[in-house]
Parts: C-alpha cells; sequence; structure tokens
C-alpha cells in the first residue's frame, strides 16, 4: 500500500508518496535527491544517515519514512548559513582537519550540532562518548575530537589530539 | 526488507485492534526491529507504531513509583529522572548511542527482552510492574527466558511502574563492538531487602541471583558476597566470552554495582 507522507525537510514541505518498508533515509536521497545524508552500513551503526526529527538526532536508515508524517526534519543541506557559507561546526571540521574522504561527515557534523545543543562546553571525554554511534575510518578522531571541541568556542591546544599532532 | 504496510494509530485501543490481524506486529522505536527486517529475518504484514499515542507518553512519580509510558524513549528516561531514580537514568543514558536513545523505547526493549538489554535488568531489579493493555505483570513473572516474555499475541507494553530503591546501581561490562552488555548487573536495595538482577550472562536470559541478595540484605557491602560462587551453568558462550569469563563478571560487577550504589 503507498501512503502519501508530508513533512518539512530543512524548512521547505514535502509530500511524497512511499512503501510502509521506506525508510526515511531513502526518501531523503532517492525522493528528495538529498544525498547529503549518506548510507555507510545500513544496519544503525555508522551514524553516516544522522539527520534530525523535531530536533532530535535520529539514525535516518532506521526509522520508517511514514514515522515522519508532519515532522520537521533537518539535514546536511540544511546546515549551512543563509548565504551559503560554512556555520561553525562545519567551518571547524575544514579548519582542523576533521575530515579525510568526507563519507562520515553529514553524519558527524549533525551529531556534533545535536551534542551542542544539550551541551554546549562539553569536556574532550563527553565529546568522545557522544561520537559513540558515528563511526570514522580514516581519521582516527582525534582531528574530529578537535573540531568540535573548537566550534564550542574552546581552547583546543591543551586537548589529546593537539598533543598527538605536535 | 519483505512489504509491509504501517499503521500510525493515536490511541491504545486502534492499536490493539490493529494488531489483530495475522502477522500484525507491534513497532516501538524500531531500533532492533527495523534492522530485524532489513535482514529479512521478520516477515509482518502489518507494523502497528506505537508511538504516536500520547497514552503511551510520560512519566509519573506517586514519591514511591515511577510510572513510565510504554512509549519513552531512552533519551527521555535519562533526562528525566536522574534525580528520582539515578541510577535508571544512567541505565538509559547508556543504552546504544545518542540518536538509538532519541527513538528505541522502554517497551520495546522489554517485549523483545534480548538477553544482552539493560531495561529487563533494572525492571527485574526494582521488581517493577509491566502494565499492558489488559493486565499488570509482575517483572518476576514477566520475563520467561531469552528473547520470550508473558505477553500475549497483540498484547501492548503499555506502561512501567517502577518502585524507586533507597540505593541502586548499575555496572556494564560493555561488549565494546555492540555496546550491548557482556554482563550487566543492576542492584536494587529496598527496605525490605536488596535485589541483584543480572543480564548479558545467562542462556535464560535476566534474572536474579538468590545468594547475593540474601547476602546483601543481611550486610550491604562488596565484602559481604566475597565467599560467593557463580555457576558457569547454563551462561552464554560465545566469541566474546566463555561461561566461565562471564560468571567471573557477574560477581566482580555485582560488586562494584554494590560499592557504587546511591
Amino acid at each position: 500500500m503507498m501512503t502519501t507522507v508530508t513533512m518539512t525537510v530543512n524548512g521547505k514541505s514535502v509530500s511524497e508518496t512511499v512503501e510502509g518498508r521506506t525508510l526515511l533515509s531513502t526518501l531523503l536521497r532517492d525522493d528528495l535527491r538529498l544525498t547529503g545524508t549518506h548510507i555507510g552500513c545500513d544496519t544503525s551503526q555508522c551514524g553516516a544517515c544522522v539527520v534530525h526529527v523535531n530536533g532530535k538526532a535520529v539514525k535516518s536508515c532506521t526509522m520508517f519514512a511514514i514515522e515522519a508524517q508532519g515532522a520537521e526534519v533537518s539535514t546536511i543541506e540544511g546546515q549551512a548559513n543563509a548565504d551559503g557559507s560554512l556555520n561553525v561546526i562545519q567551518q571547524a571540521f575544514q579548519d582542523h582537519h576533521g575530515l579525510q574522504c568526507g563519507f562520515c561527515t553529514p553524519g558527524m557534523v549533525m551529531t556534533t550540532a545535536s551534542l551542542l545543543k544539550e551541551n554546549p562546553k562539553p569536556t574532550e571525554a563527553e565529546v568522545r562518548t557522544y561520537l559513540e554511534g558515528n563511526i570514522c575510518r580514516c581519521t582516527g578522531y582525534h582531528n574530529i575530537v578537535k573540531a568540535i571541541m573548537a566550534a564550542s568556542g574552546q581552547d583546543v591546544s591543551s586537548i589529546a589530539a593537539e598533543q598527538l599532532i605536535s | 526488507m519483505y512489504a509491509f504496510d504501517i499503521e500510525r494509530p493515536t490511541s491504545v485501543a486502534d492499536a490493539v485492534a490493529a494488531l489483530k490481524d495475522q502477522d500484525a506486529q507491534a513497532l516501538g522505536g524500531g531500533q532492533t526491529l527495523i534492522p530485524t527486517l532489513k535482514q529479512r529475518l521478520a516477515a509482518p504484514s502489518k507494523l502497528v507504531s506505537l508511538t504516536n499515542i500520547a497514552d503511551l507518553q510520560g512519566i509519573a512519580n506517586d514519591g514511591d513509583t515511577l510510572r513510565i509510558g510504554g512509549a519513552v524513549t531512552h533519551a527521555t528516561v535519562a533526562a528525566e529522572v536522574r534525580l528520582t531514580y539515578p541510577a535508571l537514568a544512567d541505565l538509559a543514558s547508556h543504552i546504544g548511542d545518542p540518536a538509538v536513545r532519541n527513538r528505541g523505547t522502554i517497551s520495546g526493549s522489554l517485549a523483545n527482552n534480548d538477553p544482552s538489554a539493560c531495561y529487563p535488568a533494572v525492571a527485574l531489579a526494582s521488581g517493577a510492574t509491566i502494565i499492558t493493555n489488559t493486565r499488570a505483570i509482575a517483572a518476576d513473572d514477566y520475563f520467561q527466558g531469552m528473547f520470550t516474555t508473558a505477553l500475549d499475541d497483540g498484547e501492548i507494553v503499555t506502561a512501567v511502574s517502577m518502585p524507586i530503591p533507597e540505593k541502586a546501581n548499575y555496572q556494564k561490562f560493555v561488549q565494546p563492538a555492540s555496546r550491548f552488555a557482556l554482563v550487566g548487573v543492576f542492584v536494587a536495595k529496598f527496605a525490605g531487602g536488596v535485589r541483584v538482577a543480572v543480564t548479558g550472562a545467562s542462556n535464560e536470559g535476566v534474572h536474579r541471583w538468590a545468594e547475593a541478595e540474601a547476602a546483601l540484605t543481611a550486610d550491604f557491602s562488596a565484602v559481604a558476597i566475597a565467599g560467593l560462587t557463580v555457576s558457569a551453568d547454563n551462561l552464554i558462550a560465545d566469541l566474546h566470552g566463555s561461561p566461565e569469563y562471564r560468571a567471573h563478571l557477574v560477581k566482580v560487577m555485582t560488586g562494584r554495582a554494590v560499592a557504587a550504589a546511591s
């Protein structure tokens, strides 16, 4: 049975006709062509598909599109500033080399936004704990942690990542 | 995934009615069920979502007992019971990862009764009552072995009534890849005695450790269990740990939980 779902994605109202089994990630990527939301594992492990639904970080590969009926959805495509420049988190990832291949980055940025909303000045340990559901196979996490600490406006000169690099 | 329909009822009565269809299955947060469907290990004709029902939301506190709605997420439990039942908040805040906790629900965890899940441990140790659309089931009667509960087909967990202990603590030895409990022990001290629930260890799923309960009721200190031994009989054997290793961990984690209980 096909069902029409309506939701707001990055501030814009959208309607799509979906099957029961259609995942939110499928709707975003295949129907709306918002391919910044990545599918790394499709088993709820890697976090590359993290988006915000009604302000909460969720794995969009582990939620049905129908369950987002009426919801406010934010994806990586909606994160840049209004003038198109990178937002604070994105800029920090660039400045601190928080990505190499970039595949995990959309999920990392969305998870970071969620973390900093809940905890604007996290400790390094809190950052690492919060990233439990986001897997990066390039960076070893140090520069991601450093970027997140920088995005929160904190001094990054004394964190482990900095010490390892210098 | 095989094809199925999804209904999103707004009342428990409508959900119960929808679940009467053959091969219909309840859907909580889906953090276990959706991966299972992806592997084609389940083939329901219809999923009945329980996350759009106002009566299944919310946490009420009458002073001695928390009443947690069935569709309350782990993140909400973690945030809202930090002052009233800190050990429960701590347990909820270490399930899965932040995104999983924003979707996963207490009733989903209890209905699935994964042998390594955290919520069965707190429910059993707290002497919780599992409230369904038809009845109230004591936790001691509810958990009936690995992935098995007292729930009938189509029965929905609408709430969990959780007595608040004087002191409690949960110690989880994390299996580092899955972050499920390799062994987890929840210790709860009530005026009438101590309850100890063990998850992750047994082929029978969550269970109480009677000898430790007796010893800790007499003397609530880690020393009180020093002379006890845990049998490895019927404990889980897998590539992460042998039955003997898990038996050892049960005692170690119980001692840590007692020492940390507050």
